[in-house]
């Protein structure tokens, strides 16, 4: 309503009609669809490395994937064709491995953290330690472990695992902690007014309460070292030829691909940017998984 | 059954602060009893001191004598027995939002390791319906979870689950205060229809609640219970200047 002021008073401030209000709402919205803008354009900037990465990866690794590369062991120099099979293998084992050891440790040190350890001098420490443990280069996690596990005796898929489940622990236990923090003090409550010992509340009420976040936490983890070359040079060392044995070297797909790709030759090349190709897809599968099977058996109109 | 509670001497410290300061008080079986009384003058405080709960704040501590029945809670028993003798209903809903209504309602018998599928359908069925959310949750027990149903629906929700282990007493947190006021209605019908068999004690800041629900009623100031008596000899003759200052609302 374009009202006419009687006196001279100033226009009441919830006029829209007034021109210093018309000028306040073109801002105002205008204001909005640069914001908005500028977080489409963020989003953007976010993915798109990604799909060029998959791009160029199809573009450079997908002509040398055939049966072969999921069925052979590596070929000898010279010779042509060869796969990856083993390397595929071995980084199941070292990955599972290293998610057996690693994931179990890594929730029970957040649960502690986040329900027991509450202002305690240890917990304190073991946060401080998890952190630290989160910047130490892959490098230097490999050869630590070569110089527990595999000096004087021999590299081994085992010492691999080994090396991938320490870099895994720091990051499963903070986002464990983090995420058990966000479950509201009243679940608890609740449980424990109905007779719930303590330990009972942590792993069956919180713990559950703050799965998905956990979860993630493992599938970030989980990503983040299958691609881990450095940590397992000196520790799985790599394997030309099928082994399945936890206690001898065993071929990774980040090694194998990192030996390919430093080759002198073109055949080699190729197939290391299939096998990069691989490993990536097999972890984007692997995670996709992993939040199917978590998301089903949650209920409607959870929150 | 319920059974009574009695109160002696009993202080209770959040960190330095002493808020709860020598209470004594008799809560008699099978009745409701209503503590009344100003924001933060120690009645939710006074409740979690007789199931124990006061002690799951770290820096929380409580002295005194509680005995519920024959038993001295603070010495004869742990504070796990005695939660699951003794129920809570908080202030605002907490259902468990990973777990659908059935599961909600028989929390407490499955994280204590019950399993006989028989006996926690029967559970079910009769905590629902005593808590009057039965016919309205039957048809999807198992398929919604706790925190889909409406805040009212919750908290009675909350209620079914505190009655399924089967307590003697049931304490409530100022159990309507979150609720709007046809939820706030059914909760104190159930309040009624329960005191024939537990025994209430119900927090609340709503004088006409008291007066409705409960047959004795504390008033409770700074930390001192300054008077306990019938609830109709509080609300009409009140021995004690500040109760009477009080529930005519001349502060608080």
């Amino acid at each position: 309503m374009a009202t006419q002021p009687l006196s001279n008073q100033p226009p009441h401030p919830m006029d829209f009609q007034t021109r210093s209000m018309r000028i306040n709402n073109a801002r105002r919205t205008l204001t909005n669809y640069f914001i908005s803008g500028l977080s489409i354009l963020a989003t953007i900037l976010v993915i798109l490395p990604l799909i060029a990465i998959l791009f160029y990866l199809v573009f450079k690794g997908a002509s040398s994937l055939n049966l072969n590369f999921f069925t052979h062991i590596p070929a000898p120099v010279g010779e042509q064709g060869g796969g990856m099979a083993n390397a595929i293998v071995g980084s199941g084992i070292i990955l599972a491995l290293a998610s057996l050891m690693g994931i179990p440790v890594g929730i029970a040190a957040g649960v502690y953290l986040a329900e027991f350890g509450r202002g305690k001098a240890l917990a304190t420490a073991v946060r401080f330690t998890a952190d630290v443990l989160n910047g130490v280069p892959s490098i230097v996690m490999g050869i630590a472990v070569f110089s527990l596990l595999v000096q004087g005796r021999h590299f081994s898929a085992f010492a691999g695992g080994v090396a991938l489940a320490i870099m895994m622990v720091p990051t499963i236990t903070r986002t464990t902690e983090e995420m058990l923090a966000t479950v509201p003090h009243a679940i608890r409550e609740a449980a424990l007014g109905l007779g719930v010992p303590k330990w009972r509340t942590a792993v069956s009420v919180s713990l559950r309460t703050a799965s998905p976040g956990i979860i993630t936490g493992c599938m970030l983890a989980f990503a983040r070292v299958a691609g881990e070359t450095a940590p397992l040079l000196f520790t799985a060392f790599g394997n030309q030829f099928w082994s399945l044995k936890l206690s001898e070297p065993i071929a990774a797909l980040p090694l194998q691909i990192y030996i390919y790709a430093i080759s002198p030759y073109d055949e080699w090349h190729r197939l290391a940017w299939a096998g990069s190709l691989v490993l990536i897809v097999l972890i984007m599968v692997s995670v996709t998984l992993v939040r199917i099977f978590a998301n089903r058996g949650v209920l409607k109109g959870g929150s | 059954m319920g059974v009574g509670i009695l109160v002696e001497d009993l202080n209770a410290w959040y960190g330095t602060t002493h808020t709860l300061q020598d209470i004594r008080l008799h809560i008699p079986a099978n009745h409701a009893t209503a503590l009344i009384g100003p924001s933060g003058c120690g009645k939710s405080t006074f409740v979690r001191c007789l199931n124990r709960m006061h002690e799951t704040n770290p820096i929380a501590r409580a002295t005194g004598v509680v005995k519920m029945g024959e038993i001295d809670i603070y010495k004869e028993a742990s504070p796990v027995e005695i939660r699951r003798r003794v129920g809570m209903v908080f202030q605002r809903p907490n259902p468990f939002p990973t777990m659908s209504i059935y599961d909600n309602v028989v929390s407490g018998l499955k994280l204590n390791g019950f399993r006989n599928r028989r006996v926690l359908d029967e559970t079910v069925e009769r905590s629902l319906k005593q808590a009057a959310l039965w016919e309205e949750v039957k048809d999807d027990l198992k398929k919604k979870s706790g925190a889909s149903l409406s805040g009212g629906q919750q908290q009675r929700m909350c209620i079914a689950r505190a009655l399924a282990v089967d307590p003697e007493v049931l304490l409530m947190d100022e159990p309507a205060s979150a609720l709007d006021p046809v939820s706030t209605s059914k909760i104190e019908d159930l309040i009624f229809q329960l005191k024939s068999q537990y025994t209430i004690v119900i927090v609340t800041h709503n004088m006409q609640q008291a007066a409705r629900v409960a047959e004795n009623t504390g008033f409770f100031l700074n930390g001192k219970m300054v008077e306990f008596d019938s609830t109709h000899k509080i609300f009409t003759n009140p021995k004690d200047k500040r109760t009477e200052d009080y529930i005519t609302g001349r502060f608080g």
